[in-house]
């Protein structure tokens, strides 16, 4: 398709509105019990046949019909491999788990046509990291003789989750794409915030923490490793006098909060792309709109089955694209 | 055949050609997004169809000042041009057509894309949606009004 994607765009226009809104989610909030919420969902079209009320099958269904459509629009291999970076560094963070504890958890994993729960275990259970990508060979066999050495699960998933940001940022660097490099730099930059709060709350030094913060053109990592080496006010400071005063704000209210700024700040960031008839640029946006559904629907009915009252399932609840 | 034929005929042939050329271009990327709507909603074919169709209407005023030029140079009618200077008037009578229906016609087509998008989420603002595009028709009719005027005030 190259670069033409005005008939892509004018599809996704359509089924925008079909996403779910903040008053979905409200409502959602409100209601009883997880089976409520599957009812609602499904009045809205999402599952399929097979799927009946099954939380799982349901959100698994909606991630497979996003991705077939979207690869139905035309959309290359580069940007899908792009947007799909998080979910292939997660799978494996899993894998290495589960290789390692010799558990099994299935649904911990994201489809992936490639990067699936089968690739990643049968490489790692034979220990054969060659046969990864090439980003992935290194931080893979470090984070399983961290985890197989030292048992140390913390360590292992900073490993791989740092081997994911300085892949984003990479790819950042080289895409061509305006929507796609804001996204990836924007995801960095809020995850090193959040590696650095976590980093901060629990103590841990200076070093621990820059190793695990990825390098990215928002943030100077030295500073805000020796801010959240400090205590939170040193990082609180640091995060006001940086432009992200609503990351302090959110993080003086509380952690959920903040966790939740992460996440919308990274939807605020691709809502203008709604205006925008002749770029990539609405489709990357309502593909990572729906992720963010999905997720923020997983942490719903979570909540719901936990019995959480309603104002912290609402607490939790992350702002929509639609 | 006198240059100055030649040069009227040029005119002629450009009005059609820039008209022609900027509404195939128009209509077409229109196209797209119309064929875009209509694969999720056919519901709102006749709308997307309206706003694809309005960057045509250059090529056909492309087409009516070629006829009205065909129809006084001696071609479908009137009496050849025989000499240069005249040949030179019909050429740059075409041109406002032939250049602004080009251009026009391209932006339209950027414009109707726009506003099929807002059919698409608000099949509702149909009306509002459709004025977009019909603003940038403007400058096309002004540059017929005039490309008209002077094909006709020639000799």
């Amino acid at each position: 398709m190259g670069d033409n994607y005005i008939f892509a765009v004018a599809r996704i226009r359509v089924l925008e509105k079909s996403l779910l809104t903040d008053s979905d989610i409200a409502q959602m909030s409100g209601m009883s019990d997880a089976d409520a919420v599957t009812a609602y969902l499904s009045d809205k079209g999402w599952g399929d046949e097979n799927t009946g009320r099954d939380p799982q099958k349901m959100l698994a269904a909606e991630q497979v019909k996003t991705d077939k459509l979207i690869r139905s629009l035309g959309v290359g291999d580069d940007i899908l491999s792009i947007l799909s970076i998080s979910q292939v560094y997660h799978n494996l963070k899993t894998a290495i788990k589960d290789v390692c504890v010799e558990g099994d958890s299935p649904y911990a994993y994201y489809e992936h046509p490639v990067y699936n729960a089968k690739y990643f275990t049968d490489i790692l259970q034979e220990k054969n990291y060659r046969a990864l990508p090439a980003e992935m060979q290194k931080p893979a066999e470090e984070a399983m003789n961290v985890m197989l050495e030292h048992h140390d699960g913390q360590k292992s998933d900073v490993i791989i989750d740092r081997a994911c940001l300085d892949y984003m940022e990479a790819r950042a660097k080289k895409s061509k794409y305006p929507i796609l490099r804001d996204y990836l730099e924007r995801t960095v930059a809020v995850t090193d915030v959040k590696i650095a709060v976590r980093g901060a709350r629990t103590g841990k030094t200076y070093e621990y923490i820059r190793d695990a913060l990825a390098p990215c053109r928002t943030l100077d990592r030295d500073i805000l490793a020796k801010a959240a080496s400090e205590n939170e006010e040193s990082l609180l400071n640091y995060l006001s006098g940086h432009g992200m005063a609503e990351a302090a704000d959110a993080l003086k209210t509380s952690i959920t909060a903040f966790e939740k700024w992460c996440d919308d700040s990274i939807i605020e960031s691709i809502r203008p792309e709604k205006t925008h008839p002749f770029t990539i640029g609405p489709v990357v946006a309502f593909y990572l709109g729906r992720m963010n559904e999905i997720s923020t629907v997983r942490v719903l009915l979570t909540a719901k089955k936990n019995g959480f009252p309603e104002e912290a399932v609402k607490e939790r609840a992350r702002r929509m694209y639609g | 055949m006198s240059t100055g034929m030649v040069l009227a005929l040029l005119g002629a042939a450009l009005a059609t050609i820039g008209g022609g050329v900027g509404s195939a271009w128009g209509v077409g990327i229109a196209g797209q997004a119309a064929a875009g709507v209509t694969a999720e909603d056919p519901d709102q074919f006749a709308k997307v169809l309206i706003l694809q169709l309005l960057p045509g209407t250059q090529g056909i005023y492309g087409l009516l000042v070629t006829f009205i030029t065909l129809s006084r140079i001696g071609i479908l009618g009137g009496t050849a041009v025989t000499d240069t200077n005249t040949g030179w008037m019909y050429l740059a009578a075409c041109l406002p057509i032939a250049v602004c229906g080009l251009i026009s016609a391209y932006h339209q087509g950027k414009t109707s894309v726009a506003s099929i998008g807002i059919v698409a989420k608000k099949p509702d603002q149909f009306g509002k949606a459709m004025l977009f595009p019909a603003m940038v028709e403007t400058y096309a009719i002004l540059a017929l009004l005039i490309s008209i005027l002077a094909v006709t005030n020639i000799g």
